[in-house]
C-alpha cells in the first residue's frame, strides 16, 4: 500500500519508513511559527522558568499581525513583547507590520514542499498551498516546539479532493471552498488532510489556491494541502529558492474519501451570518441590504484579492450610506496593488484604506461591527461576534461578490457589474 | 486558578453544563478578552453564548459539548479561561484537533465520549480518564469514552506541556 502526501512528510519526520493513519508518533519540525497574540507574551514567562534556549532560531519565524497597529497600551506592550523577543533571542525572520503571518509564510518563500511545519494559530494550514505538511496548534504546544524542535500528531487519513474543469470569469476559489465547506459542514474534514488535486486546481495560481488551504480551517481538518507543481516551483524560483515538484501521493495511497466537483458547475456563493458552512448561491439569496463591507485577511486582501475588487470598482462609487474597508494581507500586496493602479482604483471609488494585519477579522483591529449592522466580508470566518458584536450580521464572499455589494448596498451577483454575466 | 493536581487526577467527578454542536472559541473567548490577562479573561469565559456562565459555574464543573467542541481560533484561552472559571473537564462527541491538543497541554482533560448528548444539563458525571468511561452518576448508566494514547495521557498526567516540559529538562540535565 502506498502512502498519502501527508503520510510521507510523517514518515520522513519520524525517521521512519512508512506510517500508518491513527498512530500516535513524535515527529521532527521543519519549521515554526509563532506570532505577537499566541507568542512570547505566552510562552516568555515560561522559557524563562524552563531556563533553556531555543531549539534553533534559524527556523522560527516571528510575526506581528494581530494587534498591528496598536489601538490601546496594552496592545502597544504585546507588540513591543514580541520586538523584545525577536531580539533577545536573535531570531531573524522577525517581521512586524509587513503583512498578515499566514501571506508572509508563502510570499516570502519560507514555506516549501516537503517540510512539516508548525505554528500557533488556525489558518496555518494556509501554507499547505506550498506542498508542506502545516499544521495549527496552540501557544504551549509552541513553547514545546520551539524548545525541542519536536511534538506529536497523530497520523491523519487524507480526504482526495479532486476538482477538475474551469471556473467561470468572476468565480473564485472562495466561491469554490465555501462550496464545498457548504456541503460536507464545518466538521466535515475532522482530523484529516484535504488533497486537493484536478485541472482546475492545476490552472489555479498559488494566491488562490492559498485561500483553499487556508479554509480548511473551516472545515475541521487537520490540514489541507497542494501537491508541489511547475506553479509551486516557479513561485519559489521568482524568490530564489530552488525547488523541485512533489512530494505527491503515491498512485495506490488510500484515501478516507474522494470529493469530486465540477468547478464549471460553481456559482458566486456567500456564507450567511453565523455559521461558515451556511452557503448559499447569491442568484438565491433575495438580495439582502448590507451597509459594511471589508475586504482583509489572510484569505481574502492577497494582491490578486485586491486586484478582482478593483475590477468591480474602477470607475464606480461605493453607494452612499455604504463603508468599505480595505485592509491588505501585505505590504507586498499593497505596494503591488499601487504599481498597477489597483489601489488607485479602490480608493477612487471611496474605498477606506486600513493598515496590513489581521485588522476586524478576529475582532481585534479597526472596522468592526456594531449591534445591527450588517457587513460582507471577505474574511474566513463569521462565528457569532467574530467581528465585532455579537449581535450584528457577517456574511462571507468573493472580493468580487464584497466589491459589487460595496456599489449596490445590497449582496448581487458582481458578474452584472463586469461584464461577465451568463 | 485551578489545581493541577487535581486536574490531573483520573477520576473527575462534577455537575454538568451541557452546549451544543460547533461551539467556537471565538464563542468561548470572544477576541476582544484576548489582550487581557487570564483572572479577566476567565470571567467572560462562554460569554458570546451564554452571558453570566462565569458567575453560575462552580469549582469542579464539567462541560458536555457536542461535535467539532472549540472549533476555530487556535486561542489557547479557551481552555484556559474554562479552567480558570473553575472547569475541570470537557466531554464531547468530538473535538477540534487544536482545541484537544490546547486542553492536554494547559491540564484541562478533554473527553471525547459519542454518547455524551446523553447526558443532561445539571446531572453529575463521574469520569475515569484512564479506563475510559464516563458515569452519569444520577442515572448510573455508564458511557465508552476514547482512552488517551499513552503519549499524550503522560502530558496531561503531568498537568500540561508545560510541567512535561520541565520534568524532561530536568531528566537530561541530571
Amino acid at each position: 500500500m502506498g502512502m498519502t502526501l501527508a503520510q510521507k512528510i510523517i514518515a520522513r519526520a519520524a525517521g521512519r519508513e512508512s506510517v500508518e493513519p491513527d498512530e500516535v508518533l513524535w515527529v521532527d519540525v521543519d519549521l515554526a511559527m509563532m506570532h505577537d497574540s499566541s507568542g512570547p507574551r505566552r510562552i516568555w514567562p515560561a522559557l524563562e522558568k524552563l531556563g533553556v534556549d531555543l531549539w534553533d532560531r534559524d527556523r522560527i519565524v516571528l510575526v506581528c499581525d494581530h494587534y498591528v497597529p496598536a489601538n490601546t497600551v496594552a496592545a502597544a506592550e504585546i507588540l513591543q513583547t514580541t520586538r523584545n523577543f525577536a531580539e533577545a533571542f536573535g531570531i531573524e525572520r522577525f517581521h512586524e507590520a509587513q503583512g498578515i503571518a499566514h501571506t508572509l509564510m508563502v510570499e516570502k518563500g519560507y514555506a516549501q514542499p516537503g517540510m512539516l511545519y508548525v505554528a500557533s494559530d488556525s489558518h496555518t494550514c494556509t501554507a499547505g498551498v506550498m506542498g508542506c505538511l502545516a499544521l495549527g496548534v496552540g501557544s504551549t504546544d509552541i513553547l514545546g516546539v520551539v524548545t525541542t524542535g519536536r511534538t506529536w500528531l497523530r497520523v491523519p487519513h487524507t480526504i482526495r479532493v479532486q476538482v477538475d474543469g474551469v471556473l467561470r470569469p468572476g468565480v473564485t476559489a472562495k466561491d469554490l471552498i465555501l462550496t464545498i465547506i457548504g456541503d460536507k459542514g464545518m466538521d466535515g474534514g475532522l482530523y484529516q488532510v484535504l488533497e486537493f488535486v484536478g485541472t482546475a486546481i492545476d490552472a489555479m495560481s498559488v494566491q488562490e489556491r492559498s485561500v483553499l488551504t487556508n479554509m480548511c480551517a473551516e472545515i475541521g481538518a487537520k490540514t489541507g494541502v497542494v501537491p508541489a507543481d511547475q506553479v509551486t516551483v516557479d513561485h519559489l524560483a521568482a524568490l530564489g529558492i530552488d525547488a523541485e515538484e512533489g512530494p505527491m501521493s503515491d498512485p495506490d495511497a488510500e484515501y478516507s474519501q474522494t470529493w469530486l466537483y465540477d468547478a464549471d458547475m460553481i456559482e458566486p456563493v456567500v456564507a450567511r451570518p453565523n455559521r461558515h458552512d451556511d452557503v448559499v448561491a447569491i442568484s438565491s439569496l433575495g438580495e439582502p441590504v448590507v451597509s459594511r463591507a471589508y475586504i482583509g485577511s489572510c484569505t481574502g486582501a492577497k494582491y490578486e484579492d485586491l486586484a478582482m475588487a478593483a475590477e468591480v470598482l474602477r470607475g464606480r462609487q461605493v453607494a452612499d450610506g455604504v463603508v468599505l474597508h480595505v485592509a491588505p494581507a501585505s505590504r507586498a500586496a499593497l505596494q503591488q496593488a499601487m504599481a498597477d493602479g489597483t489601489a488607485q482604483a479602490l480608493m477612487e471609488a471611496g474605498a477606506h484604506l486600513l493598515s496590513t494585519g489581521c485588522g476586524a477579522c478576529p475582532g481585534i483591529g479597526a472596522g468592526i461591527l456594531a449591534a445591527g449592522e450588517v457587513s460582507i466580508s471577505t474574511t474566513n470566518r463569521n462565528f457569532k461576534g467574530r467581528m465585532g458584536s455579537p449581535d450584528s450580521s457577517l456574511y462571507l464572499g468573493s472580493p468580487y461578490s464584497v466589491a459589487a455589494a460595496a456599489v449596490a448596498g445590497r449582496i448581487i451577483d458582481a458578474r452584472d457589474l463586469i461584464g461577465t454575466a451568463t | 486558578m485551578s489545581d493541577l493536581e487535581v486536574t490531573s487526577s483520573p477520576l473527575i467527578e462534577g455537575k454538568v453544563w451541557v452546549f451544543g454542536d460547533n461551539i467556537d472559541t471565538d464563542v468561548i473567548v470572544p477576541g476582544k478578552y484576548l489582550v487581557h490577562d487570564l483572572p479577566e479573561i476567565a470571567k467572560h469565559v462562554m460569554d458570546g453564548i451564554r452571558p453570566g456562565f462565569a458567575t453560575e459555574v462552580s469549582a469542579g464543573d464539567v462541560v458536555v459539548g457536542g461535535s467539532n467542541f472549540g472549533t476555530g481560533s487556535s486561542r489557547e484561552m479557551a481552555p484556559r479561561g474554562l479552567q480558570a472559571a473553575g472547569i475541570r473537564a470537557v466531554v464531547a462527541t468530538s473535538f477540534a484537533r487544536i482545541f484537544f491538543r490546547n486542553c492536554i497541554n494547559v491540564g484541562l482533560a478533554p473527553v471525547e465520549c459519542a454518547e455524551a448528548n446523553a447526558i443532561e444539563e445539571g446531572q453529575r458525571i463521574s469520569i475515569d480518564l484512564a479506563a475510559g468511561t464516563v458515569t452519569i452518576l444520577d442515572t448510573g448508566r455508564v458511557l465508552d469514552a476514547v482512552a488517551l494514547p499513552e503519549e499524550i495521557g503522560e502530558i496531561l498526567g503531568a498537568g500540561g506541556m508545560e510541567n512535561y516540559l520541565a520534568a524532561k529538562f530536568a531528566g537530561e540535565k541530571s
